[in-house]
């Protein structure tokens, strides 16, 4: 009996230490951790870490980033918000809810692209978004798919209560699209041109119809990056280097999309197609005037509104402007004591000067 | 007096199974409390007082949107699946598995299929499970009832076999056709067994009720646990593993003393867990 209760003890010990040695420390490191997942504007991560791009601005750095793909994309952010990594690609609206929700001081180091149609809404045996009215809409809800329709919505003059949101897993989309109970999807691509391939098929509405809204960005730990400026040096010079050899149409870049088409599962053309409904910032300077336009605190106005309706916005969020987020000049949207999502171009603006 | 004689009162019998779950809830607050000196916002492990206010939140205050209690709506609509998933399982296992065990004919038509049957992982067939019965209820339930009644049939299969053959000649002798004999003999002996199986297949049905609600639905335990898995919400997470737990707990209980009460004679042997 004693020694079960020993075992337990210990057990017990150990699972709190370490849980609790979890959260990422801030202090001065030499080894940092990135953590991605599969999506047409995130694929040049797997690829720094593959051509040893990212190996070679480390070094210059004297410091070690390792770039981990992660299969599921909300267990990528979770390990982020638990402390397991320095720096995690996701969306602004993801970014907003979970890691600044839950208090982890979070900074946008590289905005990468906006989605320009990789999200969209497919009615079948309908051509007209109003058509949407009563139905049931399967989505991956709380997702931006989730936002994007509630945005929709609101340019047609319904609301969500004119529709039933059902919850559906994204790896099943494409089957259940097939069952006849289904006549209404969110979803993005490439389950999407999938989809929509189908006859009955009509897309409706996407997400160029709210440009910039849809924002995708490698976000890191602010303390993190605060006291250990040449991690956010490397991750950005080495992106921006790649993102360089993207754009061209020389030998270089077919062959690094090429490889990026290969791990996403597609071929060149299907990756070049998602490429052109993703608004790609290849160079530093757009990404820049990007995040310092005064669309941005709107686009995060509408974000955090939605994601307060929805009770996702933090525990307890008594209003949308319960997390504070900041930008580039400065002005804050929401609680200034609780600024825990920051826009910051500094290390952007070091690429676009050639300061890296 | 040696150890394993010694017994214990009632209430220090409660005191000592106590003292585990008192150390597990110890150490949650310990970690708890440790992470949030970093972050008094931590999602990870919140405190036990936002464990109790999403309790609360979750099922004494209406949700803002539905205006429903979100806990009680999805407790009522997962045991529903769970309910009807078992009630057919159990059909199927008295009216296949007392076939199987008992006529010749039909255990060489079918146990092989069963058995072949109760080798599929269910979750491999969802894609076409959605497709044969639609996105509704009918292919949650019937997730549920393929995942346990396999293995309940041949359970009772089994049990129908191992009926000693001397109490069915006993009953032949005396003149009893098969249908008496199913209905007299067979039926009553394999009760202890029925709910065993039943017991038992409850642990692979709430997997599958789990499963089916995370693929597509608007309610239920496992939808709301996947959907709020989404913005890492373990305030409302874990209450929920709780509470699945102990209705886990309550039904298998519950079958128990049913058997207790309507098989006394299949008590007589001694204590079990």
């Amino acid at each position: 009996m004693l020694k079960t209760f020993f075992k337990t003890l210990s057990f017990a010990a150990v699972l709190s230490a370490s849980l609790a040695s979890l959260p990422a420390h801030a202090e001065q490191k030499s080894d940092f951790k990135v953590c991605w997942s599969i999506y047409v504007g995130w694929m040049p991560w797997g690829y720094l870490q593959d051509s040893g791009i990212m190996k070679k601005w480390a070094d210059k750095y004297d410091i070690s980033v390792d770039i981990v793909q992660i299969n599921d994309y909300v267990e990528s952010i979770n390990q982020y918000t638990v402390g397991e990594y320095d720096g995690c690609s996701m969306t602004n609206m993801d970014a907003l809810s979970i890691p600044a929700g839950g208090g982890v001081d979070t900074t946008a180091l590289i905005v990468g692209d906006y989605s320009n149609g990789n999200d969209g809404i497919i009615l079948k045996n309908a051509t007209d978004l109003a058509a949407i009215k009563g139905q049931n809409v399967n989505l991956v809800e709380l997702s931006v798919s989730h936002y994007l329709l509630a945005r929709a919505l609101e340019k047609v003059g319904l609301s969500e209560q004119d529709v039933t949101v059902v919850n559906t897993s994204d790896a099943d989309m494409i089957a259940t699209y097939a069952t006849d109970d289904v006549t209404s999807v969110v979803t993005w691509k490439p389950l999407l041109s999938e989809i929509a391939a189908n006859d009955n098929a009509t897309l409706v509405f996407d997400s160029a119809g709210i440009p910039g809204e849809i924002i995708d960005i490698m976000m890191v730990n602010t303390e993190t990056l605060a006291d250990n400026p040449a991690f956010g040096k490397a991750l950005v010079g080495a992106w921006y280097e790649l993102m360089g050899i993207m754009a061209s149409d020389t030998d270089e870049g077919i062959a690094a999309r090429t490889a990026m088409a290969e791990a996403s599962g597609t071929d060149l053309a299907g990756y070049d197609a998602q490429l052109a409904s993703t608004a790609m910032f290849f160079t530093p300077d757009k990404a820049v005037e990007f995040t310092k336009s005064t669309e941005l605190p709107e686009t995060m106005k509408f974000v955090a509104e939605f994601l307060f309706d929805k009770g996702i916005l933090g525990e307890g969020a008594p209003s949308p402007e319960f997390v504070g987020v900041s930008f580039p000049d400065g002005s804050i949207y929401g609680d200034s004591a609780n600024v825990k999502l920051k826009f910051d171009t500094t290390y952007m603006e070091m690429a676009a000067k050639g300061e890296l | 007096m040696r150890i394993i004689n010694r017994t214990l009162s009632r209430r220090a019998a409660i005191l000592l199974g106590s003292i585990p779950f008192a150390l597990l809830i110890g150490a949650y607050a310990i970690a708890s409390h440790l992470r949030r000196i970093n972050n008094p916002a931590d999602k990870l492990l919140p405190s036990l007082g936002s464990l109790g206010d999403a309790i609360w939140r979750m099922g004494f205050e209406a949700d803002k949107r539905s205006g429903d209690y979100l806990l009680w709506l999805d407790t009522i609509d997962s045991l529903s699946r769970l309910a009807v998933g078992i009630f057919i399982s159990t059909l199927l296992a008295i009216g296949l598995g007392i076939s199987i065990g008992f006529i010749p004919h039909i255990r060489r038509g079918l146990a092989p299929f069963v058995a072949t049957l109760s080798l599929i992982p269910p979750i491999t067939i969802l894609p076409i499970l959605f497709i044969i019965f639609g996105l509704g209820e009918t292919s949650k339930v019937m997730l549920i009832a393929i995942g346990t009644a396999p293995v309940m049939i041949r359970t009772i299969a089994q049990a129908v076999m191992d009926i000693p053959r001397e109490l069915i000649i006993k009953a032949e002798t005396l003149g009893a056709s098969t249908w008496q004999m199913i209905a007299r003999v067979v039926l009553p002996q394999v009760m202890p067994k029925l709910i065993i199986a039943i017991r038992l297949g409850l642990v692979p049905a709430w997997i599958f009720l789990i499963s089916a609600e995370a693929i597509a639905s608007t309610s239920g335990l496992g939808y709301r646990i996947f959907l709020v898995r989404r913005y890492l919400a373990m305030d409302v997470i874990l209450p929920y593993v709780a509470w699945i737990t102990l209705l886990a707990f309550i039904l298998d209980r519950l079958l128990l003393m049913a058997s207790r009460k309507a098989l006394p004679w299949n008590h007589l042997s001694g204590d079990s867990l």
